[in-house]
């Protein structure tokens, strides 16, 4: 049995009220992601000592874990197209998905995060060391945050508490995990691939 | 009696989202770019303009997610308003910091 959606506000101009205060919610991350990278790119190239971003960044096996998030958007759209058409099936099948492309892009990050620091690289180490981990681990915290919601949605469509009725919630849980995609589209161009 | 507020109340406007069709020629689209990416970065023919390429085709890998991920495209313009403006401000400071900094530099 699926439960009643949760009462919906309009705005005046007819929009739904969660989602634009969830919009202006992704405007203020922007800030906050930008303020980080601008502090990583203003410090790029100015450590005293290593290791270097050329020294130690293993391009492939990000780009795996690039890949691996670009998927989990994917299934993310599926996910909220099957809760729209009340495929409760499919649906659980891709908000799982969506939570194991997160918890393997974790993995990945733990494994770089762990490599680096046996490599001598850590946030005191130098310029380059304090502003990657800093960057790439807010990064990796709200990809943490995206996974447990994920998980959080899968287990109440497991419950039969998740139907059509809330195609908004899953699209809001939704535009959060295309953001965190999109903030990685730019980190791995701006730290991994135009590294100095 | 009926409650006045009632008859004023906003009317929901609704944006057909794209078919599973479009998400996943999206998605191929977006992987194409991605192994570009890669591809470019590992082409020394490439590294002269290896900034400019990688960060074309990072902008519009991020587009696109906007556009038809999350729906901006379709979704009403105050959403683009909310999220553009917001992501306009941030980019005016990353640039007037890498200036300040002496990261990006005019002319020499």
């Amino acid at each position: 049995m699926s439960h009643a959606a949760p009462p919906t506000h309009y705005t005046s101009m007819g929009l739904d009220s969660r989602k634009m205060g969830f919009w202006a919610f992704i405007g203020s991350e922007c800030l906050l992601f930008g303020s980080l990278i601008s502090t990583y790119l203003v410090y790029q190239g100015r450590s005293v000592s290593g290791p270097t971003p050329a020294q130690i960044l293993n391009i492939p096996v990000t780009s795996i874990s690039t890949f691996d998030l670009l998927m989990s958007s994917l299934w993310m759209v599926l996910a909220l197209a099957a809760v729209q058409r009340g495929d409760m099936k499919w649906a659980k099948v891709w908000l799982l998905g969506v939570a194991i492309g997160g918890t393997i892009f974790l993995g990945f990050q733990f494994y770089e995060f762990s490599s680096f620091v046996r490599e001598g690289l850590t946030m005191q180490a130098n310029l380059f060391g304090a502003t990657f981990f800093i960057l790439t681990g807010t990064h990796g915290a709200h990809v943490t945050v995206g996974v447990l919601w994920m998980l959080t949605l899968w287990v109440r469509a497991l419950q039969g508490k998740l139907g059509p009725q809330h195609a908004m919630t899953v699209e809001i849980a939704g535009l959060y995990w295309h953001f965190v995609d999109v903030i990685w589209i730019v980190i791995f161009t701006l730290v991994y691939l135009l590294h100095k | 009696m009926q409650p006045t507020h009632a008859a004023d109340a906003p009317h929901p406007v609704e944006h057909p989202h794209p078919t599973a069709g479009v998400y996943i020629r999206v998605a191929v689209i977006l992987t194409i770019l991605t192994v570009i990416e890669v591809g470019v970065f590992y082409v020394p023919t490439f590294h002269p303009v290896l900034a400019p390429v990688l960060l074309s085709l990072s902008a519009i890998k991020f587009a696109i997610v906007v556009m038809f991920y999350m729906h901006l495209k379709m979704d009403s313009k105050f959403f683009t308003l909310l999220f553009g403006g917001p992501l306009l401000l941030a980019a005016v400071v990353m640039l007037g910091l890498l200036f300040l900094f002496g990261v990006l530099t005019l002319g020499r």
